[in-house]
C-alpha cells in the first residue's frame, strides 16, 4: 500500500504529463506482479472495490471524531477522502507487516461489510494521512489525479518499447492484473491472444474542423461527408452467441436496449449512433434521454420510443479485423453486410454527395437550420480505423451555437481541483416577476473568470443549502448551447443541450435578460 | 487596520505591524523588523519591552511572553488586580529553533487566533517534511528546487530546518529575503552560507536550493530557472487539492501557527474560563469550546486572510 500511495501522491502533484508518465514507468519497472497490475487497473478505473461507498466512510468517521466538527471540516475541504484522511485521529500504532496492494484488495473483496469495516479501521489507524487518502480513493473510486487511461497505456508502451496502437487494440480484451501483458512487454512471451469478438474496441473520434485553416489544406474529393447524428455513439459487438451494445467509453448498455438486441444478428463489430424514433426518423435528444440509464425499460416505453442505430462503420466481420482497410472499403463491406443481415433496427448513415467545401457549407446550413441536425462529419476516404483522436482524418463540423441571457441563481462547489471554488452554476430566466431555473453549467469560463465568479458568489450569498449557495439575482450569464428542448428536469419546463457559460455580463442589468415566454416563442 | 495613537504590536508580519502609528510598543526584535521593512520613520516613536517585564499603563499591567511564531513574536497578558486577559497573537507551541520558544501563560480570558482552527489540520513534524526535499535531491540532483516561503519567519525557519537536517551547501535567496535573513543571523540564528540569486545563468542553479516569496514563484522572476521543481512551505499544504491549485510539486507542511491539537491543548492548559476566537476558522473552535464547557465567542476583527 505504501508504494502505491506514494505513486498516487506523486502523480497528483506532478504537473507535467511527461513526468507523470515517467513516474508510472518507474512504478511498473520496480513493482512486482500482481501489485502493479492492480494499481494500473485502479488508476484506469478498470476495477472497482465492491460495496464501499461514501456512506461507509461517513459511518466510519462518526466513531472517530465529533461529527459536527467533521461536517465543518468537510465543508471547508470539499473532498471526502481528503477530509477523512486529515481529520483521522493520529494514533501511534505499531506496524508489523506492510500489507501489499493486492492482499488488501483481496481482503476487502472477500469479506462481508462488517468485516470490511474492521479491516479498513485497522489499516487507517496504521497509516499516515497520504496512505489514508489512497485507501479511501481506492475503495470509493475516482482518484482525480490527472492520469487518463491513455497515459497509462502510453507508459506501458514506452516501458515495453511497443506500439501504442497495439496496446490499445488488445486493452479491452485484457484483465487485471495483466500478467500476460507484462510478459509480452518484458519480451518474455508473445503478444497476448485476445478473443476480439467478445470485447469493446476503442472508438475513433473526430476533431472539430477549423474552416479557415483546414479547408485550404484538404482536397474535397479525398473525403466523405455524412450527417452528424444527435444520439449516443455506440459499438455493436455481435457473434453467434453474444450480442452487446457498448457506449463510447466501453460501458455495456445492452440491458437498456432489448429492442435492439433482439432485432440484430450476424457476426461483426459495428460503429454507429443510437437514436430513437420510428422508421429511422430520429427524434430529438430529450426523447432518447428517457431511454438512457434505464436498466429494464418497460414494454410501454419501448413501444412509445423505439431505438435504432445509424451505422457509420464496420470494424470486424466474421472475426476478420477490417480496421487497417481504408474507410471507402469498410463502407462497401458495411453495406453488403447489412444486405445480408437486414434489421428493422439498423440503417446506414448515408454518404452525402458534394462538389467542394462551399457546396458542403450550403448543405451544412440547410441541414442544421432547416432540419435541425447537429452538423456534419467529414471523413478521409483512406482513413484506417484508429483508436482515439488521430489528427487529420476525421472532422466534425457542428452547427453554430445558440445563446441566451440568463440570471445566476445558485452555485455549488466543484470537485477535485475545483473543490474550493464555487464552479457549478444554476441559472434561470425571467417568468413574469419570478426567475425559474433553466439549466446548469460548469465550464466555458477561464480560471481567472472562475476566481471572480467564486468571489462574487461568496460575497452575494443569501442562503445556504448544504454545499449549495443561493445568490442575489443580480449577475447575468450569457449561455451558449447546442439546442433546446422541452423537459421536466427544470422548473422552466425547458432544457438546454450542452450549455456552457459564454460570457459573464458583469455590465448587464437583469431586467434586460430573456423572458421564458419569448424563449418559447422563438424556439418552438 | 487604521493608524492609531498608541499601538501594541505582537509581531512584525505586515497584517499585524502597520505603518503610521504615533507610538509603538513592541519587543526589540519586532521594532527592528519593522524598521528594516518599513524604514526608521514608520512610526512616530518606538518603545521596546522585554519579555516577562510588566509595564503599567493606566492601571493595567502589560506583560509580553514569547509566542513561538517568528523572531520577537509575543503574546500579551493584560492584568488588572483580579483578572488576566491573554492575547495570543499568532503563535505555535511546537519547537522552532529560529525564534524564542513559546511559553504557556495562564489566564481568565483568552483571545486566540484560529488560522488552522479545524481538526483536519494536524501538522506533521517539520523535520520530516524538510526531508522530502532532501530525498528528492538524492533522486535527482540536477534540478533547481525553489521553495516558496514568506520572507519574514518562514524563510528563516526553512533554512534552519535544512541546516538542522545536515544540508550545508549554499542556499540561494530571492532579493526580498536578504535583509531579514541578515537580521536573524545578527541575532545569533545560524543560517549557514546564503547568497542572493542575482543574475547567474540557469545552469548555475542546477542542484541548488533557492528560497523565494510565494508570489515570485509565478512571476517572471522564476523564468530564469529551467524547469525547476516548485516546493511550498505552508500549513495549507496539507490540503492536497489546494497545493495542486498552486501547481506545487513538493508541498511542505510547515506552519508557524498552531494546528488544531495545539489550539485545544493551549485552551485546556491555560485554564481559561472564556475564549474569544479570531483570525481564521472561528466556528469549529467555538463549537469545541462549548462542547467542553468553556465559554466561547467568535471575535470578528478586521484582519488578514490566510497565512
Amino acid at each position: 500500500m505504501k508504494t502505491f500511495s506514494s505513486l498516487l501522491e506523486k502523480l497528483l502533484f506532478t504537473p507535467s504529463r511527461n513526468r507523470k508518465k515517467s513516474a508510472l514507468k518507474e512504478y511498473i519497472g520496480n513493482t512486482p506482479d500482481p501489485d502493479r497490475g492492480y494499481a494500473l487497473a485502479a488508476i484506469t478505473g478498470d476495477f472497482k472495490v465492491k460495496n464501499i461507498t461514501a456512506s461507509f466512510y461517513h459511518e466510519l468517521i462518526k466513531d472517530q471524531v465529533d461529527y459536527e466538527l467533521f461536517k465543518m471540516s468537510y465543508d471547508y475541504v470539499g473532498d471526502l477522502a481528503e477530509t477523512i484522511s486529515l481529520i483521522w485521529p493520529i494514533k501511534s500504532v505499531k506496524i508489523q507487516d506492510e500489507l501489499s496492494l493486492h492482499a488488501f484488495i483481496n481482503l476487502i473483496n472477500e469479506n462481508s461489510k462488517s468485516e470490511q469495516k474492521k479491516i479498513i479501521l485497522d489499516l487507517m489507524n496504521k497509516s499516515n494521512a497520504n496512505e489514508r487518502w489512497s485507501i479511501i480513493k481506492l475503495t470509493t473510486g475516482g482518484f482525480r489525479i490527472g492520469v487518463s487511461a491513455k497515459l497509462v497505456k502510453l507508459a506501458l508502451a514506452e516501458y515495453g518499447n511497443k506500439n501504442i496502437e497495439d496496446i490499445e487494440r488488445i486493452w479491452h480484451g485484457l484483465s487485471y492484473p495483466y500478467l500476460n501483458l507484462f510478459e509480452w512487454l518484458e519480451n518474455k512471451s508473445f503478444k497476448p491472444k485476445i478473443k476480439f469478438s467478445d470485447m469493446f474496441h476503442p472508438m475513433m473520434l473526430a476533431h472539430p474542423i477549423n474552416e479557415e485553416k483546414d479547408f485550404n489544406k484538404l482536397k474535397p474529393s479525398d473525403f466523405f461527408a455524412e450527417l452528424k447524428w444527435d444520439g449516443i455513439r455506440v459499438q455493436l459487438v455481435l457473434d453467434n452467441k453474444n450480442k452487446k451494445v457498448y457506449s463510447r467509453t466501453g460501458d455495456e448498455i445492452s440491458q437498456s436496449f432489448p429492442d435492439i438486441i433482439s432485432n440484430i444478428n450476424g457476426n461483426a463489430v459495428l460503429d454507429g449512433e443510437l437514436l430513437v424514433g420510428r422508421k429511422f426518423k430520429a427524434l430529438p435528444f430529450n426523447f432518447l434521454q428517457k431511454r438512457l440509464n434505464r436498466k429494464k425499460p418497460s414494454k410501454k416505453i419501448i413501444n412509445e420510443i423505439p431505438a435504432f442505430v445509424k451505422l457509420y462503420d464496420i470494424l470486424f466481420e466474421n472475426g476478420n479485423d477490417l480496421r487497417d482497410l481504408p474507410l471507402s472499403k469498410r463502407r462497401y463491406i458495411l453495406s453488403n453486410w447489412l444486405k445480408l443481415n437486414p434489421s428493422e433496427c439498423l440503417d446506414i448513415s448515408k454518404i452525402i454527395d458534394f462538389k467542394d467545401w462551399n457546396d458542403l457549407k450550403q448543405i451544412k446550413i440547410e441541414s442544421t437550420e432547416k432540419f435541425n441536425q447537429e452538423g456534419l462529419m467529414i471523413k478521409s476516404k483512406n482513413s484506417v480505423y484508429l483508436s482515439g483522436r488521430p489528427r487529420g482524418l476525421w472532422f466534425k463540423w457542428k452547427k453554430n451555437p445558440l445563446f441566451l441571457d440568463t440570471i445566476l441563481m445558485y452555485a455549488q462547489r466543484g470537485h477535485g481541483k475545483r473543490s474550493s471554488y464555487y464552479s457549478d452554476f444554476t441559472f434561470g430566466v425571467l417568468n413574469d416577476n419570478a426567475i425559474v431555473p433553466i439549466g446548469k453549467a460548469y465550464f466555458g469560463f477561464t480560471n481567472e473568470e472562475l476566481k471572480k465568479l467564486d468571489n462574487w458568489v461568496r460575497k452575494n450569498t443569501i442562503n445556504r443549502f448544504g454545499p449549495v449557495r443561493e445568490v442575489k439575482k443580480e449577475l447575468v450569464l450569457e449561455i451558449a448551447f447546442d439546442s433546446i428542448n422541452e423537459s421536466k428536469r427544470h422548473k422552466s419546463g425547458l432544457a438546454l443541450r450542452f450549455p456552457r457559460i459564454h460570457r459573464i455580463r458583469w455590465d448587464k442589468p437583469t431586467n434586460e435578460t430573456d423572458y421564458l415566454k419569448d424563449i418559447k416563442k422563438a424556439f418552438f | 487596520m487604521m493608524a492609531v495613537e498608541n499601538a501594541i504590536i505582537t509581531h512584525g508580519h505586515a497584517d499585524h505591524a502597520r505603518i503610521g502609528h504615533q507610538n509603538v510598543l513592541a519587543t526589540q526584535n519586532t521594532i527592528d523588523i519593522m524598521k528594516i521593512r518599513y524604514g526608521d520613520k514608520c512610526a512616530g516613536s518606538f518603545q521596546s519591552i522585554e519579555y516577562h517585564k510588566p509595564l503599567k499603563i493606566n492601571n493595567l499591567n502589560f506583560t509580553f511572553f514569547p509566542a513561538g511564531h517568528i523572531l520577537g513574536s509575543a503574546q500579551i497578558l493584560i492584568e488588572t488586580k483580579n483578572s488576566r486577559l491573554l492575547i495570543t497573537g499568532d503563535y505555535k507551541t511546537s519547537p522552532d529553533s529560529s525564534c524564542q520558544s513559546y511559553e504557556l501563560v495562564e489566564c481568565d480570558q483568552l483571545i486566540t487566533e484560529a488560522t488552522f482552527g479545524l481538526p483536519v489540520f494536524q501538522h506533521p513534524k517539520p523535520e520530516n517534511e524538510i526531508k522530502k526535499i532532501l530525498k528528492a535531491f538524492e533522486k535527482n540532483d540536477t534540478k533547481t528546487y525553489i521553495i516558496g516561503a514568506y520572507a519574514l519567519g518562514k524563510s528563516q525557519r526553512v533554512i534552519k530546518l535544512l541546516r538542522d537536517a545536515g544540508y550545508d551547501e549554499t542556499i540561494y535567496l530571492h532579493g526580498s529575503q536578504l535583509k531579514i535573513c541578515d537580521y536573524y543571523i545578527s541575532q545569533g540564528i545560524n543560517l549557514g552560507n546564503l547568497e542572493p540569486v542575482s543574475y547567474k545563468k540557469s545552469e548555475d542553479f542546477e542542484g541548488k536550493i533557492v528560497i523565494a516569496p510565494p508570489s515570485a514563484l509565478k512571476d517572471k522572476w522564476s523564468r530564469r530557472f529551467s524547469d525547476p521543481v516548485i516546493c511550498y512551505a505552508s500549513g495549507w499544504m496539507s490540503i492536497k487539492q489546494r497545493a495542486k491549485q498552486s501547481l506545487v510539486e513538493i508541498p511542505l507542511i510547515i506552519s508557524d501557527h498552531c494546528d488544531w491539537n495545539e489550539l485545544i491543548t493551549t485552551i485546556k492548559s491555560c485554564k481559561t474560563k472564556s475564549v474569544w476566537v479570531t483570525h481564521g476558522r472561528e466556528d469549529a473552535l467555538v463549537y469545541w469550546c462549548k462542547s467542553n464547557n468553556i465559554n466561547a465567542e467568535p471575535l470578528y476583527m478586521q484582519g488578514r486572510e490566510e497565512e
